[in-house]
């Protein structure tokens, strides 16, 4: 970036790093007259590609069939409140398998990293639970458990959909964190387990006390990344007919003849995700700008 | 080296190795050392890097597991089967060259973690006697920071306090002065130099000949995996009697590290 930041800088132009280092650093330093120029730019474009979509979609040939199927704005209103309500069970789903995810999957990943010959089964066992619930479709999952160990009609176990969708969802996502916290586990220096066991700590205290809280601060991150995914797979388990968002929407969606009711769906769950992904987006610039501080 | 005298109650020793080997894979790094220390003995161990000084201090430290030989702690066989190496490692306490800091833990904890797990002491007690240690270094004052905020030689101190904390009997020091700027080194080997007045017993692996020469006991030259030539200082850097020796004392001089 030239001091100036004349309109013959070529380098900012075409977005090139300057001679002053990366891009980042230059970000801040923008003169006001540089600001104003890009900041227009970009408000001209978005207008053009917007604009330009809402024309092609809008002179579609049945745009107007489509429009009184999805966009109903009395059917939304009426929707609306039923399906935030129906979230409650979406919510009472999350934070109950989240919990037990977590557990699980730290089980887990230490399972996994047990050394020499005697934990061979364990390691075994471990590998084989989380390969099996990586590979098999979430949603075949929870038809498995949630229509057969009913089927079993074993007696005294629940009726009720909800436990095996809880169920469920904990055997697939813990897989899937297991490895985040495997990956968190191993990206911990050996010399950190060194010293603690040089002190006389024992190998589980030293998982307890120095490497997996390590381990754990690191892969926030990346655990909050499941957790999106796992919001938004709560809706799977009304396959096993549990009254949840989508399973409220569709019976909307039935006796109103009207698909509007899932668009509020949708609604509820980018305004739920959204501020869940900007954190994990600020996290990690901040483990970044730390870790860069370290240098 | 079976026959070798075992180091029994009556003696002095407060480490004894005998007959020591270490592979890693095909390259056996330490081929017999054999290495008595006394009790407030203070031994230097020099040589390339290579030779092995730091294989031998982890394995001492049961870090590294040992291929043979015997090692002998205040007259218990640590290498002996069925040993408990978490017993043992408590009375030996090592300092690392890159300081291995908690980094998640301020430094009082850094220091207590281990009293108060392992020793069982209260917090309260586990506190006090770290924050004892830490005046004595003078970091009372940093007990409540991150390492993070440290420099290099108040992190390096701050390892030897959370080692002295576990009040071991023998203490490594695995070129504990190797990652720090010029400027830092000479405060570390102060809390050394203060360790080796009040009678702790060292084995310090070190490329700071002139802080060798001024606090050892005596010195240990380690080339190919054994103990070459062990002797006072004075003998080994002004008289050394193997030729192994004389040659890297030569070129450390070239290097104006003495």
């Amino acid at each position: 970036m030239s001091i100036t930041g004349g309109p013959l800088d070529t380098g900012d132009l075409i977005g090139l790093p300057g001679p002053r280092g990366p891009r980042r650093s230059r970000r801040r330093r923008v003169p006001p007259r540089e600001a104003v120029r890009s900041a227009l730019i970009a408000l001209v474009s978005s207008v053009v590609v917007i604009g330009g979509l809402a024309l092609v979609i809008a002179n579609s040939p049945n745009w107007p069939d489509v429009q009184r199927a999805f966009f109903d704005g009395d059917i939304f209103w009426y929707s609306l409140p039923k399906v935030i309500e129906a979230f409650g069970t979406n919510i009472a789903l999350f934070v109950i398998a989240e919990i037990l995810i977590l557990v699980l999957g730290l089980v887990l990943a230490v399972l996994r990293g047990l050394p020499g010959p005697v934990f061979f089964p364990l390691r075994l066992l471990s590998t084989i639970y989380v390969d099996f619930f990586r590979a098999v479709p979430g949603l075949l999952v929870i038809a498995l458990l949630g229509f057969g160990i009913p089927g079993l009609g074993i007696e005294g176990i629940p009726t009720d959909p909800f436990p095996y969708a809880v169920l469920a969802l904990t055997f697939v996502y813990s897989a899937y964190v297991s490895e985040v916290y495997r990956a968190g586990i191993d990206s911990v220096h050996w010399s950190q387990e060194a010293a603690a066991r040089s002190l006389g700590l024992s190998r589980s205290q030293s998982l307890r006390y120095v490497v997996v809280p390590q381990a754990v601060r690191r892969v926030i991150p990346p655990l909050l990344n499941d957790f999106i995914g796992l919001q938004k797979d709560t809706v799977l388990v009304s396959t096993l007919g549990v009254v949840e968002i989508f399973r409220e929407s569709s019976i909307i969606k039935a006796a109103k003849f009207n698909f509007t009711p899932y668009l509020a769906v949708a609604l509820v769950f980018v305004v739920i995700t959204i501020p869940l992904a900007r954190l994990v987006d600020w996290l990690v610039s901040r483990d970044r700008a730390r870790q860069a501080a370290h240098r | 080296m079976i026959d070798a005298t075992p180091a029994g109650p009556g003696s002095d020793a407060a480490l004894a190795i005998e007959g020591l080997h270490k592979s890693f894979g095909e390259l056996e790094v330490l081929r017999g050392i054999d290495l008595e220390i006394a009790r407030h003995e203070v031994v230097c161990l020099i040589g390339a890097s290579g030779s092995g000084k730091s294989t031998l201090l982890r394995c001492v430290n049961l870090l590294e597991p040992v291929d043979a030989g015997r090692i002998v702690v205040e007259g218990d066989e640590i290498t002996a089967p069925g040993v408990d190496v978490n017993r043992i490692r408590r009375r030996i306490g090592i300092v690392f060259q890159a300081f291995n800091l908690f980094p998640h833990m301020t430094v009082l904890d850094n220091v207590t973690l281990a009293p108060r797990k392992v020793l069982g002491l209260s917090r309260a007690d586990a506190n006090a006697r770290a924050t004892e240690l830490l005046e004595r270094i003078g970091l009372a004052g940093k007990r409540n920071d991150y390492p993070d905020r440290l420099s290099g030689g108040q992190q390096q101190r701050v390892a030897i306090v959370r080692a002295l904390a576990m009040q071991p009997d023998v203490l490594l020091l695995d070129e504990i002065t190797s990652a720090l700027d010029p400027e830092l080194v000479a405060e570390v080997l102060a809390v050394i130099r203060e360790l080796a007045g009040n009678g702790m017993t060292m084995l310090i692996a070190t490329h700071e000949m002139g802080f060798a020469r001024d606090v050892a006991s005596r010195v240990g030259f380690l080339d190919g995996g054994r103990i070459l030539e062990i002797a006072p200082p004075a003998q080994i850097f002004a008289a050394p009697r193997e030729a192994r020796t004389q040659q890297f004392l030569q070129r450390v001089i070239e290097a104006g590290r003495l």
